[in-house]
C-alpha cells in the first residue's frame, strides 16, 4: 500500500490535486480513530471481566475435566455413555448440576435429583465453561424469576403444557419405562426455567417463541402461589387426587368407625 | 321401672306404680295417649319396639352406611342452593386469584363460588364428598360381612338382591355427583364414560349422542346428571332403602351362635329404649367422623383441576375409589384387541372391560341363589355362619375380592409405579398376571385356612387347649395338662351345620338328568373336604378318655 501511495501523493503535490484515493485513506484513518477511541474508553471494564471470564472458564474447564469428562470426553464432545455438550449452555449446566442431577452417580431409566455436589461458584465456572464450548441458552434473568407474574394465566398454561405429566398440582406423575415427571413443589424459580429452556432427560423444550420469557414467568408464579399458599381444604394428601383420598376414607375414616362399633359392642370384663 | 313413651303407648292402662305419677309422666301420658288415638300407631310401636338387634360389631357396617346416607342427604340439601348445574360459559371473578378472568362453565363458578365465597361452603362440599366415599366404603364392607357369615341365605335372598341395588345406585350417585362441578378431572372422567359408550358395538354411537345430547361434552350433560343426581337416584335410593329396612325387620336380624341363641329366637337389644339410644348416638359418632375428616383433609381440590377442556388432562386422573374397579379394566387390557369388521372397527378393548365388570357384579348379585341351587338347602338360616364353617364359600369370596382388588389397584397403576419406584409397564403385566392367577391362588389359601381353622377348632372342643402345665407320670412318662373349655366357649366352635354332598339319585321317572349330575358335581365341590362338628357323643367319649388319662 505504501509503495503505491507515494508515487500518487509525489504526483498530488505536483499537480496540486487530490489523489482519488485520499476519501478512502481519511475514511480509513477515521474508522481507525473512532474504533481505537472505542476500544480504549471500554478496555479497563472489558480487561477485567474478560480475564474473569477466562478465569472461570479456565477453573470450570478444570472442574469438567475431573468431574464430567470421564462421560462426556475432555473436549465436551460426548462418548457413548453421554451427550454432547457443546451448545446446551449455561442454562442446561445450572439445571443439571444445580439440582444435584449431574454429576449423576449411576445409569438408569432417570437420572435422579441428589444432594448438589458442587458450590454456586463452581457450578458458574461450569456453566462458563460450557457456555464458551458454543452458544445456547443463558441462565434467565432475574426479572423473569421473581414470582409476581400473572398467576391465572400461569395456571392455564401450566394445565395445558405441563399437567399432563407433572399434574396439576405440580405432584409428578409416572412416564414410560420407569421414568417419571418430578413433584415441583420444592423447585427454585431458576430450575423451574431453566427446565422448560432446555428440556432435560425425558422433557420437551419449551422455546421461547413456544411459550414466551413473560409466561414462563407466569408459570412460575402459578407454582410460587401454589407453594406459598397451604390447601384451602386442609391437608393435601399429597395432592394425587382420587387414589390418595380413597385411601384415606379407607383406612382413616372407615377404619376409625369400624374401631368405634368394636369398642361400642365390646362386653365389660 | 322408668316409664317411658313406649311402655305409655303400649299400655296405658296398666301404667301401675306405688309412686304419684310425675308433671313429666303425665304430659308424656297425655301426648302418647292423644296421638294413639288419632293414629293407632301403638300396635306398630308396640312391634318396632320390640324389635331385637344383636351385639356384634360386624352387623353395625350397615349402619354406617345408612346414616352416611344422612348426612350425605343434608349436606347435598345445602349444596343445592348454591350450585347452578349449568354449561354456560363465564368469566370466573371469585376470590379464587389462579383462576381469576378464567373462563368457564357456571358450573364450575358456582361450585368454586360454594368454595371460596359461601360461608362453609368448603366445609359442607368436603363433608357431602367425604360422607359419599365413607357411605360407598361402609356398603363395601356390609356387604362382605353378609357375604362371609352366610346371612344372604334363605330367607334374606331378596333382601340382597334389594343391597345389591342400593349398591349399584351408590355407584350412580358417586359417578354422577363426581362429574357436577364440571373441573378437568370430571371432564376427563365424563370423556371416559364417552368412549366406553361409543365402543358398545351398533347401538354405541346412538345411545352417546343421547345421552350427551350431541357429540361430547355438549351442553346439557350436567344439566341431566344434576337431575339425576338429585332427584330420581335419591328417589329410588330411598325407596330401595325403606324396602332394605322393611324386610330387614320382617326377617328378624341374624345373630352369632351362642348358648340359648337358635333359629327361632334373636338374641340382643330391643330397639326401644336401648337400640334406639345406642343407634342415636352412634349416627353423631360417624357424623363426628365424617365432620372431623372434612374439616382437615382436602378432597376434590377442583381450584386445582381448574375448567374442563377436552385437550388438557392431568397426570395420575382417577376417577373416586369406587369407579376404581372399572378404571382398572381398562387399564389391564392388552393392547391391539381391535379389529376391523368390514367398514366398523370393533373395539373388543372396551368391549372386553364392560363385559369383565357386568359378570362380575351379575356373579355377585346372584350368588345366594348359586349357592342355595347347590347346596340344595330350603332351610331358613337365622344362624350367622363364621367364615371358617364355610370353607368353600369363604373361598370363592376371597377369590372375588382378590379379582376386585387387582383392577382397583390397577386404577392406581401409574402412582403404584411412581411411588414404588417400578416401571409403570411392569405393573401393569404384574397385576394382568395376578388378575387372573390371584383368584385361584387366594381361593387354594382361604380355603385351606378356613379347614386348618375348623381343624384347630375341632381339637380345642375335644381336647381343650395346651396350659403349658407338665405332669410327669408314675411311669415316668411326660404329658401337658390340656384344660377344657368352658361350655358356652365349646358352644361357639361346635354350633355350625354339617352339610352333606348332594347324592346323585334318579328321579320319580328314573332318569339321572344333566342338570343333577352338574348339580351334584358342584355339591361334591362344596362339601367334599368339610370338616364335620363335633358331636355331643364324641365330647362325651373324649371326656371318659381324659378322665381315664388324670385319674
Amino acid at each position: 500500500m505504501a509503495k503505491t501511495a507515494s508515487p500518487s501523493a509525489r504526483k498530488a503535490r505536483a499537480t496540486g490535486r487530490r489523489s482519488p484515493l485520499a476519501s478512502v485513506s481519511l475514511l480509513v484513518i477515521g474508522l481507525l480513530a473512532t474504533g481505537g477511541a472505542y476500544a480504549m474508553f471500554t478496555t479497563s471494564a472489558t480487561a477485567e471481566t474478560s480475564s474473569q471470564v477466562t478465569s472461570m472458564v479456565s477453573q470450570g474447564q478444570k472442574l469438567f475435566a475431573a468431574n464430567c469428562a470421564s462421560c462426556h470426553g475432555m473436549n465436551a464432545q460426548g462418548s457413548s455413555a453421554a451427550p454432547t455438550l457443546i451448545g446446551v449452555g449455561a442454562a442446561s449446566v445450572d439445571f443439571q448440576v444445580g439440582t444435584g442431577r449431574m454429576p449423576a452417580a449411576a445409569t438408569g431409566p432417570q437420572i435422579a435429583k441428589k444432594a448438589v455436589q458442587f458450590t454456586d461458584s463452581q457450578i458458574a465456572a461450569l456453566a462458563a465453561y460450557v457456555a464458551s464450548l458454543g452458544p445456547g441458552p443463558a441462565i434467565p434473568e432475574p426479572q423473569y424469576l421473581t414470582g409476581k407474574g400473572n398467576v391465572a394465566t400461569g395456571a392455564e398454561l401450566f394445565r395445558v403444557n405441563c399437567a399432563m405429566c407433572h399434574n396439576v398440582a405440580g405432584a409428578g406423575g409416572a412416564l414410560t419405562q420407569g421414568k417419571y415427571a418430578p413433584n415441583l413443589h420444592s423447585v427454585s424459580a431458576k430450575h423451574i426455567y431453566e427446565a422448560m429452556l432446555t428440556g432435560p432427560q425425558s422433557m420437551p423444550v419449551f422455546n421461547d417463541l413456544n411459550i414466551t420469557p413473560q409466561d414462563k414467568a407466569n408459570i412460575i408464579s402459578y407454582l410460587t402461589y401454589l407453594n406459598k399458599n397451604p390447601s384451602p381444604g386442609g391437608l393435601s394428601l399429597g395432592d394425587l387426587g382420587p387414589v390418595s383420598e380413597g385411601l384415606f376414607v379407607w383406612i382413616f375414616a372407615l377404619g376409625s368407625v369400624v374401631a368405634i362399633t368394636v369398642w361400642l359392642t365390646a362386653k365389660s370384663n | 321401672m322408668t316409664v317411658d313413651t313406649t311402655a305409655a303407648a303400649a299400655a296405658p292402662a296398666t301404667g301401675e306404680s306405688d309412686l304419684p305419677p310425675t308433671t313429666g309422666t303425665r304430659v308424656t301420658n297425655w301426648a302418647a295417649n292423644y296421638i294413639d288415638e288419632r293414629t293407632s300407631i301403638s300396635g306398630l310401636v308396640k312391634e318396632l319396639g320390640r324389635k331385637i338387634f344383636p351385639d356384634h360389631w360386624s352387623f353395625m357396617l350397615g349402619e354406617v352406611a345408612l346414616y352416611s346416607f344422612v348426612v350425605i342427604l343434608l349436606s347435598g340439601t345445602f349444596l343445592t342452593f348454591f350450585f347452578q348445574p349449568s354449561m354456560a360459559v363465564v368469566t370466573y371473578n371469585g376470590s379464587y386469584a389462579p383462576l381469576k378472568g378464567i373462563q368457564m362453565s357456571t358450573a364450575l363458578s358456582s361450585t368454586l363460588n360454594i368454595s371460596f365465597d359461601v360461608r362453609g361452603g368448603l366445609l359442607l362440599r368436603q363433608v357431602h364428598h367425604w360422607a359419599a366415599l365413607l357411605f360407598i366404603a361402609a356398603i363395601g364392607l356390609h356387604m362382605l360381612r353378609i357375604y362371609f357369615t352366610g346371612a344372604f341365605r334363605k330367607p334374606r335372598e331378596i333382601n340382597w338382591i334389594i343391597g345389591f341395588v342400593l349398591f349399584i345406585l351408590a355407584l350412580a350417585e358417586g359417578f354422577t355427583g363426581y362429574s357436577l362441578p364440571d373441573d378437568l378431572l370430571s371432564g376427563n372422567g365424563l370423556r371416559i364414560i364417552n368412549g366406553m359408550v361409543e365402543g358398545i358395538p351398533v347401538v354405541g354411537t346412538w345411545i352417546d349422542y343421547l345421552l350427551f345430547g350431541g357429540e361430547f361434552p355438549g351442553t346439557a350433560i350436567i344439566g341431566r346428571f344434576y337431575s339425576l343426581h338429585i332427584l330420581l337416584l335419591p328417589a329410588i335410593l330411598v325407596a330401595a332403602l325403606g324396602a332394605h329396612m322393611v324386610l330387614l325387620i320382617v326377617n328378624k336380624h341374624t345373630q352369632f351362635a351362642g348358648p340359648g341363641r337358635t333359629e327361632g329366637n334373636v338374641v340382643g337389644s330391643p330397639i326401644m329404649p336401648v337400640f334406639a339410644a345406642k343407634a342415636g348416638g352412634f349416627f353423631f359418632i360417624i357424623f363426628g367422623v365424617i365432620m372431623l375428616t372434612a374439616s382437615f383433609v382436602t378432597i376434590n381440590p377442583v381450584w386445582l383441576y381448574g375448567p374442563y377442556d377436552p385437550s388438557p388432562i392431568s397426570a395420575g386422573t382417577q376417577p373416586d375409589w369406587y369407579i376404581g374397579f372399572a378404571d382398572g379394566a381398562l387399564r389391564l387390557v392388552p393392547p391391539h384387541w381391535e379389529f376391523m369388521l368390514g367398514p366398523y372397527t370393533v373395539s373388543m378393548n372396551i368391549i372386553i372391560p364392560i363385559l369383565v365388570l357386568l359378570v362380575l357384579l351379575a356373579l355377585v348379585a346372584a350368588y345366594p341363589f348359586f349357592e342355595a341351587w347347590v347346596t340344595g338347602d330350603k332351610r331358613e338360616h337365622h344362624i350367622a355362619d363364621r367364615p371358617r364353617n364355610a370353607p368353600t364359600r369363604t373361598a370363592i369370596g376371597a377369590a372375588g375380592v382378590t379379582f376386585y382388588g387387582v383392577l382397583w389397584a390397577a386404577a392406581s397403576s401409574d402412582l403404584i409405579a411412581t411411588h414404588f419406584m417400578l416401571t409403570v409397564e411392569s405393573v401393569i403385566h404384574v397385576l394382568q398376571a395376578l388378575l387372573i392367577v390371584g383368584p385361584f391362588i387366594s381361593y387354594h389359601v382361604a380355603k385351606r385356612i378356613c379347614i386348618a381353622l375348623q381343624k384347630k377348632d375341632r381339637e380345642v372342643a375335644l381336647h381343650g387347649f395346651e396350659s403349658g402345665r407338665i405332669v410327669r407320670l408314675p411311669g415316668g412318662e411326660y404329658v401337658e395338662v390340656h384344660e377344657q373349655l368352658s361350655d358356652y366357649e365349646r358352644w361357639k366352635l361346635v354350633s355350625f351345620d354339617d352339610n352333606a354332598p348332594i347324592m346323585l339319585r334318579p328321579n320319580k321317572d328314573g332318569k339321572i338328568t344333566a342338570g343333577a349330575r352338574l348339580r351334584a358335581r358342584a355339591s361334591n365341590w362344596f362339601f367334599e373336604d368339610r370338616i364335620a362338628p363335633v358331636s355331643l357323643t364324641e365330647i362325651e367319649q373324649q371326656h371318659h378318655e381324659h378322665a381315664a388319662v388324670e385319674s
